[in-house]
């Protein structure tokens, strides 16, 4: 078939579409990639998290930004890709302040599924306990930065209707911070805000008024992560 | 009080340095340096200006403004002391001088003094680490710098005079801007080789013999000289024009990589400052050879002070026709060159981290593929070279490809330019033959005391000085020029110390293992060299390093740990000297006296010693 190529994930023999992400052709042929800052809802993937390290032909690369190829062999599940992805979201939750059980997030969350996922009991790094602050300013929305993991899913998707961005990445290194243009925070419209609670992975981006909505058990994540 | 510009004055101001510029995100950094150069920080009142002049969010001028070190939102001062701070700075007596500019200007790092005239900060290598203590003042590099000095040029602050005063530089010296610029950095030529230091220029020879070649031919020429580019990971230079040069563009660019930031390095300063015709003539025949009518130099900002010494030379090329339409009367050969300025950051010397810096934005490192010969500036196919590269490209064109490929090894070809620091009689910059024995550069710079060698900066190795068979190549101890001595006193867990925290300050913060875990790293580092630490605390570490190398997105953070991991495999020694000797039944790496600082500040008591 024209456009289509065929190659290997642990061993197994697949096909997919040439030109999809590693990411999509897997998950096309049955098999998850673990992924955090990557979603189908958003363009521009920028392999920011990398969780979703694979070998691609003996390299490690991120598999939402590389690309399928013909013959291509690409290893997945090794134990050793496995821990280092346990130690990037155990290097998350230290990197922050993420306190599940008072979060309305909770149950919902990726980074909280992920570390379900990976049985994390307690991170091996210490806590670094950063000081962020929690923006209200607003119109719509309440930032709880302590919880913000900096996956730019807002910065890339977030956009007014004439092409400018909403959020964006403010300072560097450890100091990192996703943040709201301070104009368009009081005047974007009530569904571009819910949008962007919404794709927030974790619960950093909260609509106003909105808390605990679901009862547990019933929240996304409650049966399996 | 600082004098603070009134809002209304600060609008009026920007909306006429707005004036001046197109509505283009990529003048956005020299738009916010004239701010910064004019308010000494940039005003909250000119970021929607700014905003609205590129069509921009708010939001979207502060990503950039914050990136940036030396751009502020806060006010630094009329005179804005960056202190270096980098290892080369330390072994030469940076706590002193940074005691003694508290002392004279009566304030702390990293605020300004009451009257709001002198402000002092660190910042990591200025490229002056073969005269140190150095610190910018202003942009202008002061090296050398003793207690005594320093006392001196805060006098001189107080009393208002301009930089180049507090630098003792006379009228007919301003006048000349290459005399000029070697009087503010002296360039200490060591040794000259025979391909860049020892050989004489002059202007237009590379281009005159560039077009005597066909487009492809120079492009042969490069590929049968076998030159690798200098930056350090040694790409081979003619693919590189061979991709661009047949990629699909209407526009491709030339850009020169003048942002050495590796601490360490400072030849790329030495090569401006002396033959920058000459890198400007590299870049001309790369254009030429793959099609390009638009160069940039992007100059890191401690170099900023050389922006005039360029500029006159890019005048003085364009006189003679080496530049501009139709180059030499050849007719479709028209190229140009801009300076761009960075504003200090570190992972701009990485190449695609430039270009979206050269787009006006944070410099983050793009994904790749595509490479940027493809998909480069503004999307258009680029190719990025170093200053020493294209300084070579000009002597190859010159000279043939055949003279320069029998100097140096097997595989890296040709001479190296190394910069040479710390602990040894004779720093400077040197010009050898790719190949040579550590033994032998060793004796070169004079260092009979020499511990350990840094090669190729903190993203580099750290070498034993008794390795001394092992050679400076592509083969062995490839680098990028950085070349560091530290003496048979330092402490190499220090050293390292120094090195990581480097990398968590400079990380852009885009992907989790570097922007989280160098500050783990640190902090582990940090435990271990205060007594807390236990021996798995070293496996540890070497375990998280080689994590984040193997994990993260971008050249940066898979070679921030490169220093830690050969320090401890070489000095091992010297981090078991520090493991606490008694395991307790306390959690081992509890900082009480860190833990209870808040408190104690608050309440204005410390805690009794038992």
């Amino acid at each position: 078939m024209p456009g289509q190529v065929t190659f290997t994930i642990d061993g197994k023999e697949c096909k997919a579409q040439e030109g999809q992400t590693i990411v999509e052709a897997a998950r096309a042929n049955g098999i998850y990639v673990p992924t955090l800052c990557y979603s189908k809802y958003v363009e521009n993937p920028v392999g920011a998290c990398r969780s979703c390290t694979v070998k691609i032909n003996g390299n490690n690369g991120a598999a939402c930004i590389n690309r399928v190829q013909e013959g291509m062999n690409i290893q997945v599940y090794t134990r050793q890709l496995e821990d280092m992805r346990k130690a990037i979201i155990e290097a998350l939750f230290v990197e922050g302040n993420h306190f599940c059980p008072a979060c309305e997030k909770s149950g919902d969350c990726e980074l909280q599924a992920a570390a379900y996922r990976y049985r994390i009991m307690a991170p091996r790094f210490p806590y670094r306990f950063p000081s962020r602050h929690i923006d209200f300013s607003p119109k719509h929305l309440v930032l709880e930065h302590s919880r913000c993991i900096l996956c730019q899913r807002c910065v890339r998707k977030i956009r007014t209707e004439d092409g400018k961005k909403v959020f964006a990445y403010h300072h560097r290194g450890a100091k990192g911070t996703v943040e709201i243009d301070p104009e368009i925070a009081r005047t974007m419209p009530e569904e571009l805000a819910r949008e962007a609670a919404d794709i927030c992975p974790v619960g950093c981006i909260n609509f106003k008024g909105k808390g605990f909505d679901r009862p547990i058990g019933t929240r996304k994540y409650d049966k399996e992560p | 009080m600082a004098k603070v510009a009134g809002d209304d004055a600060v609008k009026a101001e920007t909306a006429s340095i707005l004036a001046g510029y197109p509505a283009d995100r990529s003048e956005l950094i020299n738009i916010l340096w004239e701010l910064q150069d004019r308010f000494h920080h940039i005003p909250k009142a000119a970021i929607p200006l700014a905003a609205q002049k590129m069509g921009i969010s708010q939001v979207d001028v502060m990503e950039t403004i914050t990136f940036y070190h030396f751009f502020t939102t806060a006010h630094t001062g009329e005179y804005t002391v960056y202190l270096n701070n980098s290892i080369t700075s330390r072994m030469a007596g940076f706590q002193k001088i940074r005691d003694a500019f508290e002392k004279e200007a009566g304030c702390s790092f990293g605020e300004t003094d009451k009257d709001g005239r002198i402000g002092l900060f660190e910042t990591s290598c200025i490229g002056m680490c073969d005269q140190e203590p150095s610190a910018l003042i202003n942009g202008m590099p002061f090296g050398s710098l003793t207690p005594f000095s320093v006392e001196r040029l805060v006098k001189g602050m107080r009393e208002g005079k301009s930089v180049l005063e507090l630098m003792g530089v006379g009228q007919d010296l301003s006048s000349d801007p290459h005399k000029l610029a070697r009087f503010i950095a002296p360039p200490n030529i060591r040794r000259k080789g025979p391909v860049l230091l020892g050989v004489g220029y002059n202007m237009g020879e590379s281009i005159r013999s560039a077009l005597k070649h066909k487009p492809g031919e120079i492009i042969d020429l490069i590929k049968n000289s076998n030159l690798r580019g200098m930056g350090g990971a040694g790409f081979p230079t003619a693919l590189k024009w061979q991709f661009c040069a047949s990629a699909k563009g209407d526009e491709k660019y030339i850009v020169c990589n003048a942002d050495e930031g590796e601490p360490g390095t400072f030849k790329d300063r030495v090569l401006l400052t002396e033959w920058p015709a000459r890198v400007f003539e590299g870049m001309a025949a790369a254009a030429y050879a793959v099609g390009a009518r638009q160069g940039y130099l992007y100059l890191r900002a401690e170099y900023r002070y050389l922006t005039p010494h360029l500029q006159r030379t890019l005048d003085e090329l364009r006189k003679e026709n080496l530049l501009g339409n139709s180059i030499l009367g050849k007719s479709g050969f028209d190229f140009d060159i801009s300076i761009r300025l960075g504003a200090g950051a570190y992972v701009c010397g990485e190449e695609s981290a430039l270009l979206e810096s050269l787009e006006g934005k944070r410099g983050e490192p793009r994904n790749r593929p595509p490479f940027p010969v493809v998909v480069g500036f503004r999307g258009k196919p680029t190719v990025v070279n170093n200053v020493e590269t294209f300084s070579l490209v000009a002597q190859i064109i010159k000279y043939g490809g055949t003279w320069f490929n029998t100097l140096g090894t097997a595989k890296s070809v040709g001479t190296k330019i190394l910069s040479v620091s710390g602990d040894c009689g004779r720093p400077g910059v040197y010009e050898v033959e790719w190949g040579r024995k550590v033994e032998d550069l060793l004796k070169m710079f004079d260092a009979g005391n020499a511990k350990a060698l840094q090669i190729g900066g903190p993203s580099g190795k750290t070498i034993s000085a008794r390795e001394t068979a092992r050679k400076v190549c592509f083969e062995d101890l490839a680098t990028g020029g950085s070349m560091i001595v530290f003496g048979q006193e330092r402490s190499m867990p220090d050293v390292a110390q120094n090195f990581i925290d480097f990398f968590a300050e400079e990380s852009c913060g885009a992907c989790v293992p570097c922007r989280a875990g160098n500050p783990i790293l640190s902090d582990l580092l940090k435990t271990i060299r205060e007594g807390r630490g236990l021996p798995e605390h070293i496996d540890q570490m070497v375990e998280w390093a080689n994590m984040i190398k193997a994990s993260s997105r971008c050249g940066l953070g898979q070679s921030s740990p490169n220093s830690i991991l050969t320090s401890i495999e070489k000095f091992k020694d010297e981090y078991m000297d520090r493991i606490k000797k008694e395991r307790g039944a306390l959690i081992y790496d509890f900082d009480i006296k860190a833990a209870m600082k808040e408190s104690c500040e608050v309440t204005g008591r410390t805690p009794s010693s038992h």
